[in-house]
C-alpha cells in the first residue's frame, strides 16, 4: 500500500504546531490535543450512554404501556424514532463539518465528516429496518412507498454515495474537500427532495396509508422515548469520537508509511523534490 | 463573453464528433425505451399509462451517460488546468460546459422523445406535454450531473461513481416531470404547477450547479 504518491506531503494534518487562535474549537485543531481530550472523555461518554440506554430500554419494555391499538409492537418505536432522528442529525453534523472544511479550514473537520458518514448510514439503515419490521404487522407489508419512507431511503443512498466518494480518492485531504462539497449540495437538496416526494405521494395515493402522527403521544410513552433519544445521541457522540480517533491514527500510519517508502527509495527523490508543498 | 460562447460551441462540437459520445447517448435512450416493453409486456394501454415514466427514466439514464467526458478529457490533456489559470471565472466556464453538453446530448433526446412516445402509444397531447417537460427539465438533469462530473474530475475512473452520486438528486426532477405529463393527460391533476416547478429546478440548478461544480473542480485538481 505505501507505494506511489511521491508528492504526498508529510505534514498531512498532524505534525506542525500552528499558531492557533486561542478559541476552544481552535485549540481542538491540534489533533494531539484532541486525542488527549477524547481519551479522557470517552470512558465517561460510553458509560453514560450505556446507562441511558439501559434505563431507556427498561422503561420502554416494562414501564411504558402497550398501545391500545397496536399492542406491544408499538415498543419498536423506542428504537425506530431515535434512529430516524439521529439519521438526520448526523447529516446536519456532516454539513456543519463540511462548512468547517471549506470555510474555516479546520483540520479536524473532514475527519469528523468522514467518521460520521458510516455511523449516519448505519442509523439510517436501522431506522429503515425497524420501520419495516414495524410496518409488517401494522400495515401488512414490509414496505410502503410512503413519502417519509422514501425520503429516508434517498438519504440512505446519499450516505452510501458519500462513503463511496471518500473511498475513491487516495489523498484523504482532497477526498475530504470534494466530499464536503457533495455534503453541502446534498444538504441544500434534502428539503427539496422531501417536498417533492410528499407531492409525488399525495398525487398517487391520497391518504391511503395509515398516518402515524395520530393522537398526541402520552407522557408514559414520551418519557421512555426521550430517554432513549438521549441514550442514542450519547452513543452516537461516543461512536463518532471513537471513529474520529481511529481516522486520525489511520492517517498518521499512512503518513508514516509514505515517509518510510520515500526513505527507502532515494532514486525517486528527484521526482519528489520539485513539488513545492504549497497546499495554498 | 465571447470566451463563454466559444466554450459552449467547443464542448458541443467535441461531444458531437467521432468518439464524443453524444450520439451514443441518443442510441442508449432508444435502447432503454425499447427494452422496457419487453419487460412489462406489449399491452398498449399499460404502455400509454406508464409511457411518460418510461421516457423520463430513459432520458435520465441517457443524460448520465456522457457525463464523465465532460471534464475527463480535459483533465487528461491538461486543458482543464489551462481553463483554471485562464483568468476567466471558472463558474461561467462550468456553466458554458454544461450548456454545450446539453445542446449536444440533452436537446437530441428532447427532439427524439415524441417519436419514441409514438411507440409507446402516447396520445398527441401527451406527446406535446412530454416534449415540453423534457425541454424544461432536462437542463436540470445535465446541470446536476455537471456537479457529479466535477466532483469526480480528479478520478481516473469516475463513470459509475457519477451515476451513484447524481441519481438521488434527480429524484425531484423526475417526480415533477412525470407528474406534469400525467397532469396533462388526466384532467383533475394540475399541469402548469409541476411544469413551473420543473422550470424552477432548472433555474436553481443553473445557479447551484456551476458554483458547486467550479468549487469541486478547483479542489479536485489542486
Amino acid at each position: 500500500m505505501p507505494t506511489t504518491e511521491p508528492t504526498a506531503e508529510p505534514a498531512g494534518e498532524a505534525v506542525s504546531e500552528p499558531a492557533v487562535k486561542p478559541t476552544i474549537i481552535g485549540q481542538l485543531a491540534n489533533p494531539t490535543r484532541f486525542l488527549g481530550l477524547t481519551e479522557a472523555l470517552l470512558p465517561w461518554l460510553i458509560s453514560l450512554a450505556a446507562a441511558c440506554l439501559a434505563v431507556g430500554l427498561y422503561l420502554a419494555f416494562f414501564v411504558a404501556p402497550a398501545d391500545y391499538q397496536q399492542g406491544d409492537s408499538v415498543r419498536i418505536m423506542f428504537i425506530h424514532v431515535p434512529a430516524a432522528w439521529l439519521a438526520m442529525f448526523c447529516y446536519s453534523l456532516m454539513a456543519l463539518a463540511a462548512l468547517g472544511t471549506l470555510v474555516w479550514r479546520h483540520p479536524l473537520a473532514d475527519v469528523a465528516a468522514k467518521a460520521a458518514a458510516p455511523i449516519g448510514a448505519t442509523f439510517t439503515l436501522l431506522a429503515l429496518l425497524t420501520g419495516s419490521i414495524w410496518g409488517k404487522p401494522m400495515w401488512g407489508t414490509w414496505w410502503v412507498w410512503d413519502a417519509r419512507l422514501t425520503s429516508v431511503l434517498v438519504l440512505f443512498i446519499m450516505y452510501l454515495g458519500l462513503i463511496a466518494l471518500w473511498r475513491s480518492f487516495d489523498d484523504p485531504g482532497r477526498a475530504g474537500r470534494v466530499a464536503a462539497i457533495l455534503t453541502l449540495v446534498g444538504f441544500i437538496n434534502i428539503p427539496i427532495i422531501k417536498f417533492s416526494v410528499e407531492w409525488w405521494n399525495t398525487l398517487h395515493q391520497p391518504a391511503s396509508v395509515m398516518r402515524l402522527d395520530g393522537p398526541t403521544i402520552h407522557p408514559t410513552m414520551l418519557w421512555p422515548l426521550l430517554v432513549m433519544a438521549a441514550g442514542f445521541t450519547l452513543a452516537f457522540v461516543a461512536l463518532h469520537l471513537g471513529a474520529m480517533r481511529a481516522e486520525i491514527f489511520r492517517r498518521r500510519v499512512r503518513t508514516a508509511q509514505i515517509l518510510i517508502a520515500q526513505r527507502r527509495a532515494p532514486a525517486r527523490a528527484p521526482v519528489a523534490a520539485p513539488v513545492v508543498t504549497g497546499s495554498r | 463573453m465571447s470566451g463563454f460562447t466559444s466554450v459552449v460551441v467547443q464542448t458541443a462540437q467535441l461531444s458531437l464528433r467521432a468518439g464524443g459520445g453524444a450520439l451514443v447517448g441518443l442510441i442508449f435512450f432508444l435502447a432503454v425505451v425499447t427494452v422496457i416493453p419487453f419487460g412489462v409486456g406489449p399491452d398498449l394501454n399499460l404502455l400509454a399509462r406508464i409511457g411518460p415514466a418510461i421516457l423520463w427514466i430513459g432520458a435520465l439514464l441517457a443524460s448520465l451517460l456522457g457525463l464523465d467526458r465532460l471534464f475527463g478529457g480535459d483533465r487528461d490533456d491538461g486543458a482543464l488546468d489551462l481553463l483554471i489559470v485562464s483568468g476567466q471565472p471558472l463558474t461561467l466556464i462550468v456553466l458554458a460546459r454544461a450548456i454545450g453538453h446539453w445542446l449536444a446530448t440533452g436537446l437530441p433526446i428532447v427532439i427524439a422523445a415524441p417519436l419514441l412516445g409514438l411507440l409507446l402509444n402516447l396520445e398527441p397531447l401527451a406527446l406535446a406535454a412530454m416534449t415540453l417537460t423534457l425541454l424544461a427539465g432536462s437542463p436540470a438533469l445535465t446541470l446536476i450531473g455537471t456537479v457529479g462530473a466535477a466532483l469526480t474530475a480528479g478520478l481516473a475512473r469516475g463513470g459509475v461513481m457519477i451515476a451513484v452520486l447524481v441519481l438521488p438528486f434527480t429524484v425531484p426532477v423526475m417526480i415533477f416531470g412525470v407528474s406534469a405529463v400525467n397532469g396533462a393527460i388526466a384532467d383533475p391533476d394540475p399541469f402548469i404547477a409541476p411544469l413551473l416547478i420543473l422550470c424552477a429546478f432548472t433555474l436553481g440548478a443553473g445557479v447551484l450547479g456551476p458554483v458547486a461544480g467550479a468549487a469541486a473542480l478547483r479542489l479536485a485538481l489542486d
